[in-house]
């Protein structure tokens, strides 16, 4: 128990669950407007997509500097997301097709440049790898506060362009017809998105990255209608995630923190997606009961 | 003549290149009827979550080799499918968020699994991903007399086996892509096909990873039969191409891995990506540049009906002669010289327009004034 207690308390670990509770709030907070978008697996295309721009960073710059590589993640990010919405709107290949296309072409793409960098024997590219599968437990406090500064900014511009950003996250065709600039609040939408997977990809890895995105939201679905408490909650219940897999981690060395997470947060959307399922049966059935009372009474 | 075509396959470049061009065939022959369906991405679930079935037959047979390896990942392949079918089918998730919390959780599992009780195992994350295509071609097998790399035997069994699904089954599939209710309405058995082709693909994924990885298996599935879809109308040339496509990554992503020192499995991905490309701009009939040219052709159709219009309507009067020379075109109907010299041009071409006397301007033809008068683009008419 004192051994426990001493792995709590221990620095590292709180640098490791701060970092991951920030991270699976960011992700499930930005995820929301994603799954209400219709565009859940878009987490999943701007993760893959974010290798080319990692490594092209790196190459380019020669530092293994967060920011650097996090721009690069970015453009990278942004650039395929847009020729993602090109194929999937203005060709026959359709969202699925094209979803599919710019993943695994962009993350070839990534891959190549990995291993062009690698045998050019720079030894820091194989550092590049735990974007891939995740190192919770390498997160520096510099990063946890870099992690905080972002989410600030975040916070605050989604704050401020929250009207218009609701009616873009529920009703895209009438915000265009009240003149709400959809295009370009979308893109930002979907650059901030790009920010959190990118931070995020250090905690789970580009293959897990999509549950951090989708779930927490899943979770606060069936309970929340509204925009603004729909968001919090997702954000909470990611962060929650993040938390409880850092400490399982530190007091379990066989398990990594990412998939733990990823295993606390599906399994939080599936039993809420199971309770709502159930409570929804529990209503049909006294609706039917209160019926056949009153027909019985009639 | 064995001796022949055994020397040729112990060429490592030859048994390397093959090896993508079988695989690469086998995911086209379910990729094209997985593309149609729109269930690519769910083919991309799929290939995460054999890690998972992988661990588990792992760790009841403790033999990395075994086939029940093989028969848990095709298992944790149909399970991905059931899970996310029954989330869907909750009335509570769509269809893409169904998708994004099955594999990633199992997925998680299998890489928890493997940390706790096969920490030793040679579970490698590059080999997962990139595959080891280049070397393949060492570990070889007997088949029908010749000694082939075992990787390679195993996909032609797979090949042999997608082909014959999706042959037997071929009106089924077509059907069932396009119209799954008219196909239960006929008897066609959607659901079932569906999950046949579903299995087939989770089969096909495990044993692409072994030679070629997942990132690889994803872009065969779907590159080669996005190129079919842009430039073919019919599922079977839409499939044909499809084929010749994915030989052709596979033989110039090897090329392009040796002249790059590259790694091979993503540079054939890259130039099937790059072919996808190719098909997209070029397409005869769907391609940018045929978009681009026909914009055109209709622009300066509605161009040429607005000339006419203006010949027709000043054609009875005396102004004739003066109305319809290109000055006059040009201040009246307010185009520069260099649209009006277009539009005369397209007109003359189409033999709409014809040049009057000496002295006179342009004119309409008969052809030209038909042209006119039956409806417009917009179901109007125009004219008269």
């Amino acid at each position: 128990m004192n051994e426990l207690w001493a792995i709590l308390i221990d620095g590292s670990t709180r640098t490791v669950l701060l970092g991951a509770a920030l991270l699976g709030a960011l992700t499930g907070g930005l995820g929301t407007f994603a799954v209400l978008r219709r565009q859940s697996l878009l987490g999943d295309v701007l993760a893959h997509a974010a290798l080319p721009g990692i490594v092209a960073a790196f190459l380019l710059s020669g530092e293994r500097a967060l920011p650097v590589l996090v721009v690069g993640a970015l453009a990278s990010g942004l650039l395929w997301s847009a020729v993602l919405q090109v194929l999937a709107r203005h060709t026959r290949l359709g969202a699925d097709g094209a979803t599919t296309l710019v993943l695994s072409v962009s993350f070839a793409l990534g891959l190549a440049l990995l291993t062009a960098a690698q045998s050019r024997g720079d030894a820091a590219a194989a550092g590049l790898q735990t974007f891939l599968f995740g190192q919770a437990a390498a997160l520096l406090p510099g990063d946890v506060v870099l992690l905080a500064a972002v989410a600030l900014v975040l916070v605050a511009g989604v704050a401020l362009a929250w009207p218009a950003l609701a009616l873009v996250a529920f009703d895209p065709g009438y915000a265009r017809s009240v003149g709400v600039p959809v295009r370009a609040l979308e893109a930002a939408l979907t650059g901030a998105l790009a920010v959190a997977v990118v931070l995020g990809l250090q905690l789970v890895g580009v293959v897990l990255i999509t549950a951090l995105v989708v779930a927490p939201a899943i979770a606060a679905r069936p309970w929340v209608a509204r925009l603004a408490p729909l968001v919090a909650m997702a954000a909470a219940t990611g962060a929650a995630a993040g938390a409880i897999g850092a400490l399982v981690s530190a007091v379990d060395r066989d398990a990594a923190t990412g998939p733990v997470v990823v295993v606390a947060v599906t399994l939080a959307a599936i039993v809420s997606v199971a309770l709502a399922v159930a409570r929804g049966r529990r209503r049909v059935r006294a609706g039917a009961a209160q019926a056949a009372t009153a027909r019985g009474s009639a | 003549m064995i001796g022949a075509l055994q020397g040729w396959i112990d060429d490592p470049t030859v048994a390397t290149v093959l090896l993508g061009a079988v695989v690469g065939m086998a995911a086209t022959v379910v990729g094209t009827f997985l593309l149609l369906r729109k269930s690519t991405m769910l083919t991309d679930a799929i290939g995460h979550s054999v890690l998972f079935g992988i661990v588990v037959g792992f760790l009841v047979v403790g033999d990395l080799h075994h086939p029940a390896l093989t028969l848990g990942a095709a298992l944790a392949g149909l399970l991905t499918v059931a899970g996310t079918r029954a989330l869907e089918a909750t009335g509570r998730v769509r269809s893409d968020a169904a998708i994004g919390l099955v594999f990633p959780l199992l997925f998680a599992l299998g890489v928890l699994l493997a940390g706790r009780y096969a920490g030793d195992a040679h579970l490698d994350a590059d080999a997962v991903l990139v595959g080891e295509i280049g070397f393949a071609w060492i570990d070889v097998a007997p088949f029908f007399g010749l000694e082939l790399p075992r990787a390679l035997r195993t996909m032609l069994v797979v090949l042999a086996l997608d082909a014959v699904l999706v042959a037997s089954l071929w009106k089924e599939l077509k059907v069932g892509a396009f119209d799954p209710g008219f196909a239960a309405a006929v008897g066609l058995a959607p659901g079932a096909v569906a999950t046949a082709l579903l299995a087939a693909t989770s089969l096909t994924a495990v044993a692409a990873f072994d030679a070629v990885g997942a990132v690889l298996f994803v872009a065969f599935v779907v590159a080669p039969p996005a190129a079919g879809l842009l430039l073919a109308n019919r599922v079977g040339t839409m499939l044909a191409i499809g084929l010749v496509v994915s030989v052709a990554a596979s033989i110039g992503g090897y090329a392009a891995a040796l002249a790059y020192d590259l790694a091979i499995a993503p540079a054939m991905a890259l130039v099937a990506g790059a072919l996808v490309a190719g098909a997209l701009l070029v397409g005869p009939r769907h391609g940018l540049v045929a978009h681009v040219v026909r914009s055109r052709t209709r622009g300066l159709d509605l161009d040429a009906r607005a000339l006419l219009v203006h010949l027709a309507t000043h054609a009875e009067a005396e102004a004739e002669a003066r109305e319809n020379t290109r000055p006059a075109l040009r201040e009246h109907l307010g185009w520069r010289a260099a649209k009006v010299e277009r539009v005369v041009r397209h007109a003359l071409d189409g033999g709409f327009v014809e040049r009057g006397r000496a002295g006179e301007g342009l004119r309409p033809t008969g052809r030209g004034r038909a042209w006119i008068e039956e409806a417009g683009p917009e179901g109007e008419t125009r004219g008269g």
